[in-house]
């Protein structure tokens, strides 16, 4: 297979890719851990109602990206600024998704998915009709009083993503959110997701290592390259989102960016 | 903890509080605290003394003989409840109970049966020192990854082989953790036997400089005793760092 | 024919289960089973040992049943715990209040771990039992010097385990309480505490553990009351059945304590960890 990315691929084209309804701009962000250099130099502008992945071998620093726009590292140089406003730390307008769940062993589901709430000073019965309301929405009524060590890993997941969604933030970061999720489940997730990110209108920045995950779910692919952590290339995959999920899979654009992809990837690999 | 820039090292703070202990001392509050500097000189004078040397090398025989019992009967009964449901059934009640039994109430029954001498300090020493290093070797060999046995088995190799080179090897480091807790409480327990017979050892010295009320020995003979239990568990955890590499690759 | 006899040897055991059969099988079900076994065990070894006998000071395990009992009956046992409890139970209380408090402290913040860490290593590793006797210069020989001797061996313990309780919290679930723009108080009660609590607990189980120590030592070395000093009287009398009834009530009754506390761990504490 040697066919060449479609047209359906564009190429990195930092005009093309600013637009006014950017929500979240990073600008220069560098990143050093000592003598390491995680990051290098990553421009880059998130739209509203967008799914952006980012995407690449393990140690280009897609994580910490995502850490870096959800304030949680700070960044070496470079700034961050959402809604026109530059940020340092965490704030309402964004909320994390993590990979290992991040659930309160000790917390019903009910509130682990008010917990972000709770924080905010939310009353409890505001907070708890909220959560009910998202809980109902991943599809997990009936487990309201259930604990985090009675949900499979799929069903944990759905708990973090209520949560983030209860908060009603205009970003969500996702970091790997399904890798910890068994194949069956994580392609539901990936249908759920594109659901949820069709009504509602909010920025959607998503990490993951699955090229196939990344074109399945992604408006916009972001490869970063790593040793130190740089922009490679910019891809949007343009995939026919009417169809059926089983056709897209099928779909020979969709399967011309997973292999334009992993062209570009693949000397990379170990 | 960083100061300007400078990381300082944590046990540091232990200069910290041997400068207040002896401005404390210098000022003459309590009888029971003695300048640091005259405890030091103290314990200079100390070590040259020949009761001191008879004292240590009694309190070093018995300890040494204690932890080579506690370690040559303690790690094979822990890897043979770690082979055998069957040992581990009957022995892990017993074990589990003494590991964290004060054992201190025992030491008078031992002196009634090993005279107020030194195999009762060896006793006891054994006794305080055995039950972690059998716990712990015991969960070293209960952690052998069960795909490496099998590796071994299809090479072909002997229960003795697998025994020496799978099962021993790879609960190591457990073994090495459990020795080292081991020697701390083999210390403890050299020191309690010692202070409850009272007529041997350092049981004697502190006996004597207690009655005395000789405060400088008494701190520097005591300074002496933590620095050697510190002193020992560094050895091992040196000994623990060297094979740790392989303790999170299993 | 190779598959003949494999099934006849399969439906063998079904057919006529043997009395060893049983018992197998009854084993693996029940772990109280093996309790009794490796108790009885023990006993009929002491039982042999006292009969031979292996020492003038060595009496048969009946003998100290029977010795217990009597001690129980006459209230000597009861008023001896009585004695033995007050110190342990005030000492281990004051070392949870304050070890807790120093060991959050210390896992919080890193000035705090520079100046106090090293102490409470050391206090942990070196033997404190010589430092006991010291204790009488000061309190005398009343319960304030006993309380003392079981704090100082149970503080340092509850101290370094409260400290990485803390330090080994979820940083995962650190980072979510951040990303919610949780305050650092919200911080601390919701997700610190909480998820560093088995830990704590299990810190305070090991405190209890090291005041028994520090409480028999203090009835040994200080002052002969409680248990300790039936274990001294009895000596000193020759009464030998009686001193080995006091020490293995001691040790049982300190087996038994910490055993409560270890299921009220695994049972009420970490409901995740029970399934398994």
């Amino acid at each position: 297979m040697t066919i060449q990315a479609s047209t359906a691929a564009a190429q990195f084209d930092p005009e093309s890719v600013t637009t006014d309804d950017s929500v979240v701009r990073v600008e220069g962000i560098c990143k050093r851990y000592g003598a390491v250099e995680a990051l290098r130099g990553i421009d880059l502008q998130f739209e509203r109602g967008k799914l952006t992945t980012l995407l690449g071998p393990s140690g280009c620093g897609k994580t910490t990206l995502l850490k870096i726009i959800a304030g949680l590292i700070p960044a070496t140089s470079g700034q961050i600024v959402i809604n026109d406003r530059v940020v340092t730390g965490p704030g309402p307008e964004r909320a994390f998704v993590f990979q290992d769940f991040a659930l309160m062993p000790w917390a019903t589901v009910l509130r682990n998915v008010g917990f972000g709430l709770e924080l905010k000073g939310v009353a409890e019965g505001e907070r708890n009709r909220i959560a009910r309301n998202y809980i109902e929405q991943v599809g997990l009524q009936g487990f309201e009083d259930k604990f985090p060590h009675e949900l499979s890993g799929g069903m944990r997941q759905r708990v973090g993503i209520a949560r983030a969604f209860a908060v009603n933030a205009d970003v969500l970061l996702l970091d790997e959110p399904f890798s910890a999720v068994d194949e069956q489940n994580r392609r539901k997730f990936q249908e759920d997701l594109l659901r949820l990110v069709e009504i509602e209108r909010k920025t959607f920045i998503f990490v993951t290592h699955s090229i196939e995950e990344a074109v399945y779910v992604s408006d916009r692919i972001v490869l970063l390259s790593p040793r130190p952590g740089r922009l490679a290339r910019i891809i949007e995959p343009r995939i026919d989102r009417s169809a059926s999920p089983d056709e897209i899979r099928r779909d020979a654009a969709y399967l011309d960016v997973v292999e334009d992809i992993w062209q570009s990837l693949r000397h990379y690999a170990e | 903890m960083t100061v300007f820039g400078f990381r300082i090292p944590m046990m540091a703070s232990l200069l910290v509080w041997a400068l207040l202990w002896e401005i404390v001392g210098q000022l003459d509050l309590i009888f029971l605290i003695p300048p640091m500097s005259s405890i030091f000189s103290a314990g200079l004078g100390l070590v040259q003394t020949a009761s001191w040397q008879n004292a240590t090398w009694i309190t070093v025989k018995s300890f040494v003989i204690g932890m080579s019992l506690a370690i040559a009967i303690g790690v094979p009964l822990g890897v043979l409840m770690g082979r055998f449901r069957i040992i581990d059934n009957i022995c892990g009640l017993w074990v589990n109970m003494f590991v964290s039994a004060p054992l201190s109430a025992l030491v008078p029954v031992l002196m009634i049966l090993f005279g107020m001498g030194e195999t009762t300090i060896v006793v006891t020493v054994f006794l305080f020192a055995v039950w972690i290093i059998v716990l712990d070797a015991r969960a070293g060999v209960m952690q052998v990854p069960q795909s490496l046995i099998e590796m071994a088995r299809s090479y072909g190799a002997s229960r003795g082989v697998i025994l020496r080179k799978i099962i021993l090897l790879s609960a190591l480091p457990e073994i090495l953790a459990g020795i080292r807790i081991g020697l701390i409480r083999g210390v403890k327990g050299v020191v309690i036997g010692q202070i409850l017979v009272a007529v041997i050892g350092y049981g004697e010295l502190f006996e004597l400089y207690s009655r005395s009320f000789d405060m400088e020995r008494f701190w520097a003979l005591t300074i002496v005793l933590f620095a050697a239990a510190m002193l020992l568990s560094a050895i091992v955890e040196r000994a623990e760092k060297r094979i740790e590499y392989y303790a999170g690759a299993r | 024919m190779a598959l003949m006899s494999q099934e006849t040897k399969l439906a063998l055991p079904r057919e006529a289960p043997t009395t060893l059969e049983a018992i197998r099988l009854f084993a693996e079900r029940r772990r109280s089973f093996w309790v009794v076994l490796s108790l009885a065990c023990l006993f009929t070894a002491w039982e042999i040992a006292g009969r031979i006998p292996i020492s003038y000071a060595f009496p048969t395990f009946s003998d100290t049943v029977a010795a217990f009992f009597e001690m129980v009956g006459d209230g000597t046992m009861i008023r001896a715990y009585f004695l033995t409890l007050q110190p342990l139970v005030l000492g281990v209380v004051i070392s949870a209040l304050c070890g807790i408090g120093i060991g959050i402290l210390m896992g919080l913040s890193d000035k705090a771990e520079w100046l106090l860490a090293p102490v409470f290593i050391v206090l942990q590793a070196a033997p404190m039992a010589a430092l006991v006797p010291l204790v009488t210069f000061i309190y005398g020989i009343g319960l304030t010097a006993k309380t003392l001797a079981v704090i100082m061996l149970a503080l340092p313990v509850i101290v370094l385990n409260s400290y990485k309780a803390v330090r080994h919290v979820n940083p995962s679930l650190v980072d979510m309480c951040r990303s919610f723009q949780g305050s650092r108080r919200q911080q601390i009660f919701k997700i610190i505490i909480p998820d560093a609590s088995p830990v704590l607990f299990a810190g305070l189980r090991l405190g209890v553990a090291a005041g028994f120590i520090g409480v028999m030592l203090a009835e040994l070395l200080i002052t002969p009351t409680g248990i300790g000093d039936l274990i001294t009287y009895h000596r000193s009398v020759a009464n030998y059945a009686h001193m080995y009834a006091a020490v293995a009530s001691i040790i049982a009754v300190s087996t038994l304590t910490l055993a409560g506390l270890q299921w009220f761990e695994t049972n009420i504490l970490r409901p995740e960890k029970r399934r398994k």
